[in-house]
C-alpha cells in the first residue's frame, strides 16, 4: 500500500496515470482543495476557460481530435449546471469526457448550501453514467472506473461530483487504470455467423450502399482504414452522416457525399434507391432517415452498431451486429479474403449514380460582387487542406455549408455538434483541439449568432496564445431559423434577424486577439492566408450574401428522393415546400 | 396513429401490434441513486410501469432487485430491455413473465384492502374473503382489512368484487417474481 494522500492529490494522480496532459476548468469554493493540488504539480497541465460551457467542449474537442478521454474540472452549483450542455453534447454524440465537479462537504449535502445542486440528480439524465463520492476509500476505484467507462463501448460523457470534505480527506490511492467494472461489461467480440451473412448479402446485391457514421471515427483510425479497404475491394458507394466525414475521405473515388437532410442529392437517392444497405456505426437517426415509412424503401438492412439500443429503435433492420466498427470491418475482409466468389462490379448502379451526380446539387449562384458563403468554405479549404488542418463548427447553415464543401480525407479532422445541435460548441472545441495539437491550423466555422455565444473564450485563446482561426460566415441572421421560418412559417422573420451585432474586427482587438474582414470575392484569397499566416488567435469576419439559403434540402416530412435543389428553387416553391403535416416536425 | 399529431419529429410507422404485458426482473447494483436511474429511463423515453417492487435481495453482494411491470408493442417490451441493460449500474434484466419463455416464472404480489359496511355487506364481504382465500387482518364494528396474495388478475378480480361490499382502500406491494424450478435469473 501506499503512502496517504489526500483526495484532491488523487485527482490528480489519477489524471496522470491516465495520461491526461490538459484539463480545463474553472475554480470555485467546492474545488479549491483540488486547485491547490493543481498549482503544486507539473504533470497535468490546467487550461483556464471563461465559462464552464466552454470547459466541456473544449473538453469534448480534446477528445474527439485526440481519440482519448477529455477531463474539465467545475466548481459546485453554477459550475456544474453550467457544464451540463457540454455533457449533453457528448452524450448524444458519444465523446468520451469526465467532469470532475466539486460538491458541498458531505454534512452540508440536502441543505441547500451555498452554491450547493443536486449535481448528480441533475446529470443523471446527460451522462453515461455519473457518481457521487461518499468516501475517500472509494475515490481512486471511482476515478479510474469512470474513465473505462467513458471510453468503452460507445464513448459518452460521466461526472465525478467529490464534496470538498472528501478532497481534503487522506487515504491510500492505488493506480487501478487497468481497471474495468465489475457490471459495466461492453461487447468485445464478434458473431462471425452474422459477418459470414453479411457478405453473403453483399455477393446478392446489385445496388449497395453503405451508410456510415461516427461509430467509425470512435473505433479509432485504423477503422478508418480497414473502411477504405473494403470500400476499395467492394466498390460499394459510401455516404456517410455528419459524424462519420473524414472515415472514408471526401476526395475518395467512390464518395457519395454526406446524406440526409441537407445531404447531396446522389447521396439520398441512392440510400433511396439501393437493394443493401450496409449501416456502420450510425443510428438512423431523423435528420438522416426523413420519413421514416418511406425510407429506403426496396433494401435489406444492415446495421453494426456497439450500442444494442440503437438496433431497431428508428428503423427494423433485417440483421443486426452489435460490435466495435473496427472489428467488424476486420473480420468482414477476413472472410472475403477467404472466399473466391467473385463480387458484383455494380456497374449499371454506378451508372445510375453518376445520373444523379450530374445535377450537381450542390451548385449556387456565383456573385463577382457578395461572396457567397458555400464560395468561402470552397476557398478556405483550397487554401487549408494541404496543411495539418482541424475544422469546428457551431451551429446552423455555415455548419452545413462547411459539410457540403469542405472535403475532409482523414478521421478526427472534424468536429460538429450534431446530435445535440449546440450553437457555441464550435469555438471552445477548437481551442480544445489546439492544446491538444499546438502546430495544427484549427478553424472553427462559426456564424455571427453562435459566435456570439461562446465569444468569452477569446480570452481563454488569448491566455495561452493558441492559434485559434475564428471563420465567420456573418450574414446578420440566425441563417437556419429565417430559413426554416421562410420554409414554414410564410416568410415571417421573427426575432432571427442579428440586430446590433458587435464590429467583430474591433472586438477580436478588444480582446488582444487579431480581426480580419473580407467583404469581397477578389479580396478573399488574401484575407485567409493572412489569418493563416497570423499567429495567435484571429477572428475573420466573412461578410456573405445575406439571404443565402442552404441546399439541396430535405423538408421535412419528405422522403429521400424528394429534395428542394437549390439552383431552381422559386421562392413559392420554399413557401409550399412543407405541409402542413411536416410543419409540425422540427 | 394520428397523423396530425406524430409521436415523434417524422412519422413513425404505425406498426399495428397489440400491447403485451411484461414482468422484467431487474438486478442492480444496491448504489445510492440506482432506481432513479432505471425509472428515469422509463420517464425519460415515454416506457410504462404499471407496478415496481424493489428491494435489496442478496446483501452479501450489495444486489437489489427491481421487479417492474410494463407493457407496450413486442418491439417496445425488447426497446426497453436494451436499454435497461445498457444501464451501468444493471447486472442483468430477466423477463419473468408468467407465460414467457420455457419454464415461465412466478409472479405473486399482496394487497391490503379495507372495506367498511355493516349487515348483509359485512357478511357478503367476509364470505368473498373467505372464497379468495384472503385473511382478514384487522377487524373493526363496521370494517375489516384483508390481505390476499396470488397473481395480479386474481387480486384484481376480488378488488372488483369488494367494490360492491363497502370497498374504501386499497395498497399493494406490487409484482415479485421469480423463475420456476433450479436455475436462477
Amino acid at each position: 500500500m501506499g503512502k496517504k494522500i489526500t483526495g484532491a492529490e488523487m485527482v490528480i494522480q489519477t489524471l496522470h496515470d491516465q495520461g491526461v496532459e490538459s484539463v480545463f476548468g474553472y475554480p470555485g469554493g467546492a474545488v479549491l482543495p483540488i486547485y491547490d493540488a493543481i498549482f503544486q504539480q507539473e504533470n497535468v497541465k490546467h487550461i483556464l476557460v471563461r465559462h464552464e460551457q466552454g470547459a466541456s467542449h473544449a473538453a469534448e474537442g480534446y477528445a474527439r481530435s485526440t481519440g482519448n478521454v477529455g477531463v474539465l474540472i467545475v466548481t459546485s452549483g453554477p459550475g456544474a449546471t453550467n457544464a451540463v450542455t457540454g455533457l449533453t453534447d457528448a452524450l448524444l454524440d458519444s465523446i468520451p469526457i469526465v467532469c470532475i465537479s466539486g460538491q458541498v462537504p458531505t454534512h452540508l449535502i440536502g441543505t441547500d448550501a451555498f452554491q450547493e445542486a443536486d449535481t448528480v440528480g441533475i446529470t443523471r439524465a446527460c451522462t453515461k453514467h455519473n457518481w457521487l463520492v461518499k468516501d475517500i476509500k472509494d475515490l481512486p476505484r471511482i476515478m479510474h472506473e469512470a474513465f473505462y467507462i467513458a471510453r468503452s463501448g460507445r464513448p459518452g460523457p460521466v461526472l465525478v461530483d467529490i464534496p470538498k470534505d472528501i478532497q481534503f480527506a487522506e487515504g491510500e490511492y492505488e493506480n487501478l487504470s487497468k481497471t474495468t467494472h465489475k457490471t459495466y461489461t461492453p461487447p468485445s467480440t464478434i458473431d462471425s455467423k452474422a459477418v459470414s451473412a453479411v457478405v453473403d448479402l453483399m455477393q446478392r446485391a446489385k445496388r449497395p450502399i453503405i451508410y456510415s457514421g461516427g461509430g467509425i471515427i470512435n473505433s479509432g483510425p485504423k477503422a478508418s482504414k480497414l473502411l477504405q479497404k473494403f470500400v476499395q475491394k467492394t466498390n460499394m458507394p459510401i455516404t456517410s452522416t455528419l459524424m462519420g466525414l473524414g472515415a472514408y475521405p471526401g476526395s475518395g473515388d467512390n464518395w457519395l457525399g454526406m446524406l440526409g437532410m441537407h445531404g447531396t442529392y446522389e447521396a439520398n437517392m441512392a440510400m433511396h434507391d439501393c437493394d443493401l444497405m450496409l449501416c456502420i456505426g450510425a443510428r438512423f437517426d431523423d435528420r438522416i432517415t426523413g420519413k421514416i415509412d418511406e425510407f429506403s424503401p426496396k433494401s435489406k438492412k444492415i446495421h453494426v452498431d456497439i450500442d444494442a439500443t440503437s438496433i431497431n429503435k428508428n428503423v427494423e433492420v433485417d440483421l443486426s451486429i452489435i460490435a466495435d466498427c473496427g472489428k467488424f470491418l476486420n473480420e468482414v475482409l477476413k472472410i472475403m479474403e477467404n472466399r473466391n466468389n467473385k463480387f458484383q462490379s455494380y456497374d449499371l448502379w454506378w451508372k445510375q449514380i453518376d445520373s444523379w451526380k450530374k445535377v450537381n446539387c450542390l451548385q449556387y449562384k456565383a456573385n463577382s460582387d457578395v461572396i457567397m458563403p458555400q464560395y468561402a468554405i470552397q476557398r478556405l479549404y483550397e487554401l487549408t487542406k494541404n496543411k495539418d488542418t482541424y475544422i469546428t463548427t457551431e451551429v446552423g447553415q455555415h455548419q452545413m455549408w462547411a459539410a457540403q464543401f469542405y472535403k475532409f480525407d482523414k478521421p478526427n479532422r472534424w468536429l460538429t455538434s450534431g446530435g445535440l445541435g449546440t450553437m457555441g460548441y464550435g469555438f471552445p472545441a477548437a481551442n480544445g483541439v489546439q492544446v491538444a495539437k499546438p502546430d495544427a491550423l484549427v478553424i472553427d466555422i462559426a456564424g455571427d449568432a453562435s459566435i456570439l455565444m461562446n465569444i468569452q473564450e477569446l480570452s481563454t485563446a488569448v491566455q495561452y496564445q493558441l492559434n485559434t482561426k475564428i471563420f465567420i460566415l456573418n450574414n446578420s441572421y440566425m441563417g437556419m431559423v429565417r430559413q426554416w421560418q421562410q420554409l414554414l412559417h410564410g416568410n415571417r422573420i421573427s426575432e432571427s434577424y442579428s440586430d446590433s451585432l458587435p464590429d467583430f474586427v474591433k472586438l477580436a482587438e478588444a480582446y488582444g486577439a487579431t480581426g480580419i474582414r473580407a467583404k469581397k470575392p477578389a479580396e478573399l484569397d488574401d484575407a485567409i492566408l493572412e489569418m493563416i499566416d497570423t499567429p495567435g488567435p484571429v477572428i475573420f469576419d466573412c461578410v456573405v450574401a445575406n439571404l443565402e439559403n442552404c441546399f439541396p434540402m430535405i423538408p421535412s416530412g419528405k422522403a429521400h428522393n424528394d429534395m428542394l435543389l437549390g439552383e431552381n428553387v422559386s421562392d413559392e416553391e420554399v413557401a409550399n415546400a412543407i405541409d402542413d403535416d411536416g410543419k409540425i416536425m422540427v | 396513429m394520428n397523423k396530425k399529431n406524430p409521436a415523434s419529429t417524422y412519422d413513425i410507422i404505425s406498426i399495428n401490434e397489440d400491447d403485451e404485458r411484461h414482468t422484467l426482473s431487474i438486478i442492480v447494483d444496491d448504489e445510492p441513486g440506482v432506481l432513479a436511474r432505471v425509472i428515469g429511463l422509463f420517464a425519460a423515453r415515454g416506457f410504462n410501469i404499471d407496478s415496481l417492487t424493489v428491494s435489496e435481495t442478496e446483501s452479501k453482494q450489495q444486489l437489489s432487485r427491481i421487479t417492474l411491470v410494463t407493457s407496450g408493442s413486442p418491439s417496445v417490451i425488447e426497446k426497453i430491455k436494451v436499454q435497461v441493460d445498457r444501464l451501468v449500474s444493471v447486472h442483468r434484466v430477466a423477463d419473468l413473465t408468467a407465460d414467457y419463455g420455457q419454464y415461465g416464472a412466478l409472479e405473486r404480489e399482496l394487497a391490503l384492502i379495507k372495506v367498511k359496511g355493516t349487515g348483509n355487506k359485512r357478511l357478503e364481504a367476509l364470505r368473498l374473503a373467505e372464497a379468495f382465500d384472503a385473511q382478514t387482518v384487522d377487524a373493526s364494528l363496521d370494517s375489516f382489512v384483508f390481505q390476499i396474495t396470488g397473481r395480479t388478475r386474481e387480486i384484481d378480480r376480488f378488488i372488483n368484487l369488494m367494490a360492491s361490499v363497502g370497498l374504501t382502500e386499497v395498497s399493494r406491494t406490487g409484482v415479485a417474481a421469480l423463475k420456476r424450478g433450479a436455475g436462477s435469473t
